[in-house]
């Protein structure tokens, strides 16, 4: 029983501009000195709009420490800054926000981060390009497979080789179940933060089933190291067929159960209905990607816009919201999954025979049996795994979808065996630009819904 | 819900046949991607342009530092600096991207702001500061946003180490 | 009236034992921990906290976000410079006893970064007294540290430690105490024992 998403598109978010009077009315601000005019839009300096919309507070991060030390003014005092400190229960990692509160309505915020960083960047720089995945994989670390499918497209891209159709189907289908995986952990962290615990429970069991599937084909349960440039590190193992599609009809069933559970609840409606609504364009400012994107209206999709792996051949359809509030990021999300679902049984179907990796000795190693006959595989293998693979010099930009927006690779090579600069371009630090604007005018309570429903992840924010 | 038209992948023009601003700006093709290589002094109004042109939404902003390269392979009236800024901007409806890569100098690595043009840059701008200590004009916070405040040094230049600490391993302790 | 028969004869009723056998078993069975996942291990430790690793058959699904309402510290993920004084401040804000549990390998040397950014092993800052290895480790890895420091909380060799050692906060005696030397851990054993 799949619920109907009824049409909000009516529902009143915004103001009808042919209408002057209403206009007027809403520019006129209530102050304590009288109603006072606020300029419009149209005439106001894009930087101040930025920072006026925005609503992001401009102070430094110790401010909250010694409240006499600021030198900005915040008006006649009834107003506080609250912080809600790296270590809170709020699962997404460790994320400081400074908002400034009137009594319980947010005004202006800043999110703080940093407290992940670890000098992945510097670290991919010391790294030859074999072990390059076994960093970037730790960035977005709900979705492991795309980070390490970026790099490689971004390394296959400056060494001009061809990889073979098998190895693009496989790492599609890997792309796809960690998508399913990474919206399901979503799921149960944003039913969580809402209070509604069994979708936690819900949520894992459905990760679990995927992780499994991904412990018996990598060796690993997160951070698999799978996707390498080349292809993919090892062939899918026998009756994966099978494993996928018990995966694939699960999970399509369990998604009928979280809709019972949670789209059809009127607490959860309650709380997610009209809270944090943000325009398309302003998203389209901040650089937003992803479901946050799509859900405000903009059909962005990496996938069907800009086909990277064999996305142009398989049927799919990109989710847009009409209203762009929490309810609908939820719902982007979920269908998503539907979507994600439809992809794999077309995988499933159209999987061709192959290799699982490029033939190409300089850049994937022989079979292991292999090193045992011949010299020459013995010295290819060392030769890889010692100094590794030597692009020739040049730059490019390569993006992906990962399941938080656009996740792209800015790799800079300088003919040696190592990056000379890589810079991964993370969906979460950018969609949390926007997060000052949705929070402003509302309570905290909304905060959590909000800053949930953007869905970051710490460890892509702060590399 | 589902969006029966969305930005399709459609066969498009090449931007510097249609911006004025951008004829003259050296032009290299890196592995099928256009590349402009704007002045310190022109790279705000030649985004302000794109910007009009379509292209809404800057993608990415990152800086680079060519200290152990800069023989690398530039287009004729370029002269090569040992920072680069690099911004890759997208216009949705045409599904197309340009990188556009303005050189800073080492003693002066001041480079204007593009927040007032995509508000969407302040988080990477920070970042480029951070990380390399090129500054942006007219930037609303120009804070370190990944180390803490008080960090001293650029951590993404070449020339400053890793901070590796020396590990020493010892002999597993044999069994009980 | 019948005669008194002793003790014995009611066995069924009463349960008896020494003070701190009891108190250390409801230390070990009722450990609550507080949240302070970093990065990867703190998704898996969330999983061992549902359905299928499932902490709560030895009474610990309730992570506390505050940490006065909690006695165990998993530390899961890597720790980053910026990170480190509120690592220190949550530590101290705990009420003793409380134990450490270091989570993954980034937590307990630096892990594969060992660069700038990241303190390389969180016993640079907080004492801990159990390391998981794994990067991430399993949920079951999890479980197995867990049921170490249960075993050690058990034999009482951990409270034992402290109070030669100066309590939880790493005091260290060598330097105060003349003739001071430090003794060799008893070995412990795996597994609670029913």
């Amino acid at each position: 029983m799949t619920i109907e998403y009824e049409d909000r598109s009516q529902k009143g978010a915004g103001v009808d501009l042919d209408a002057p009077d209403e206009v007027e009315e809403r520019l006129k601000a209530e102050t304590s000195e009288g109603p006072q005019e606020l300029v419009p839009l149209d005439r106001t300096d894009p930087r101040e709009l930025a920072i006026e919309t925005g609503g992001v507070l401009r102070v430094p991060e110790s401010m909250v420490l010694d409240p006499d030390a600021r030198d900005v003014s915040f008006g006649d005092g009834d107003t506080m800054i609250l912080n809600l400190g790296p270590q809170h229960p709020s699962t997404h990692g460790v994320l400081r926000m400074m908002v400034e509160l009137q009594g319980e309505t947010v005004l202006r915020s800043k999110p703080v981060i940093g407290y992940l960083h670890t000098g992945m960047e510097k670290t991919g720089e010391a790294l030859t390009y074999v072990q390059g995945a076994t960093n970037v994989t730790r960035m977005d670390y709900l979705s492991p497979l795309p980070n390490e499918l970026v790099y490689s497209l971004a390394v296959e891209k400056l060494l001009g080789v061809e990889i073979p159709p098998r190895a693009t189907w496989i790492r599609m289908l890997m792309c796809e179940l960690n998508r399913i995986s990474s919206h399901v952990t979503w799921a149960a962290t944003n039913g969580l933060d809402l209070a509604a615990t069994t979708m936690m429970i819900f949520g894992f069991r459905e990760r679990d089933l995927v992780l499994q599937f991904f412990e018996k084909t990598t060796g690993l349960r997160m951070n698999h190291n799978y996707i390498r440039p080349g292809g993919v590190a090892a062939e899918l193992p026998d009756g994966w067929e099978d494993d996928v599609e018990v995966i694939v009809d699960t999970v399509g069933a369990r998604l009928n159960d979280y809709d019972e559970l949670i789209t059809g609840q009127p607490i959860f409606r309650e709380r997610t209905e009209g809270v944090g609504v943000i325009p398309p364009d302003l998203l389209v400012a901040l650089s937003a990607t992803g479901p946050l994107l799509r859900a405000s209206g903009v059909p962005w999709d990496l996938r069907r816009s800009m086909p990277y792996l064999a996305y142009d051949e398989v049927d799919f359809d990109v989710i847009v919201g009409t209203v762009g509030d929490t309810f609908d990021r939820y719902a982007v999300r979920l269908n998503e999954i539907r979507e994600s679902i439809k992809i794999i049984r077309q995988i499933l179907e159209k999987m061709p025979a192959g290799d699982y990796r490029a033939q190409d000795k300089k850049v994937t190693p022989p079979p292991r049996a292999r090193i045992d006959e011949s010299m020459e595989a013995l010295i290819h293998h060392f030769k890889l795994f010692t100094s590794g693979i030597e692009p020739p010099a040049g730059e490019t930009y390569v993006a992906v979808e990962s399941p938080r927006g656009e996740l792209g690779c800015y790799l800079v090579s300088d003919g040696t065996n190592r990056p000379m600069r890589m810079h991964i371009r993370a969906p979460s630090f950018v969609n949390l630009q926007s997060v000052p604007a949705m929070l402003r005018g509302g309570l905290i309570a909304d905060m959590i819904a909000i800053l949930s429903s953007v869905d970051p992840v710490l460890g892509e924010v702060d590399r | 819900m589902t969006a029966d038209r969305s930005f399709a992948a459609a066969p498009r023009a090449l931007p510097h046949d249609e911006i004025d601003e951008l004829v003259g700006v050296p032009y290299q093709n890196s592995l099928g991607d256009d590349v402009y290589f704007p002045s310190r002094d022109g790279y705000v109004e030649i985004c302000e342009a794109l910007k009009r042109a379509g292209f809404a939404t800057c993608r990415d902003l990152c800086g680079v530092d060519y200290l152990t390269n800069p023989g690398r392979a530039l287009p004729d009236g370029v002269t090569p600096q040992r920072f680069e800024v690099v911004v890759v901007l997208l216009s949705h409806q045409r599904a197309r991207q340009v990188r556009l890569r303005v050189m800073v100098p080492e003693d002066d690595p001041v480079v204007g702001t593009l927040f007032s043009v995509f508000p969407g840059t302040e988080n990477m701008e920070r970042e480029a500061y951070d990380m390399f200590g090129i500054r942006f004009d007219g930037h609303p916070d120009p804070t370190r946003i990944l180390m803490p405040e008080e960090w001293e040094g650029h951590p993404l230049r070449r020339d400053y180490g890793m901070g590796r600490v020396p590990v020493q391993f010892k002999e597993a302790p044999g069994p009980r | 009236m019948e005669p008194w028969k002793g003790l014995e004869s009611l066995s069924h009723n009463f349960l008896t034992g020494r003070l701190e056998d009891f108190v250390k078993w409801s230390r070990r069975s009722s450990m609550w921990p507080a949240t302070f996942g970093l990065a990867c291990c703190a998704i898996e430790m969330m999983a061992a906290g549902t359905a299928e690793y499932d902490l709560a058959r030895f009474g610990m699904e309730v992570f506390r976000p505050s940490p006065r309402q909690a006695d165990l510290m998993i530390v899961a993920g890597r720790v980053s410079q910026k990170m480190a004084p509120v690592l220190r401040q949550v530590y101290d804000q705990m009420v003793e006893p409380k134990w450490v549990i270091s989570m993954g390998v980034c937590a307990s040397t630096g892990g594969m970064f060992n660069n700038y950014a990241i303190v390389q092993g969180v016993d640079e800052i907080i004492p801990v007294d159990v390391y998981a290895p794994g990067c991430p480790p399993s949920p079951t890895t999890l479980i197995h540290s867990i049921l170490t420091l249960h075993d050690k909380v058990r034999s009482g060799e951990i409270m034992r430690r402290r109070r030669q050692r100066g309590g939880g906060a790493a005091v260290d005696l060598a330097s105060e105490v003349p003739g001071w030397t430090q003794p060799l851990p008893a070995p412990v054993r795996i597994g609670t024992p029913r």
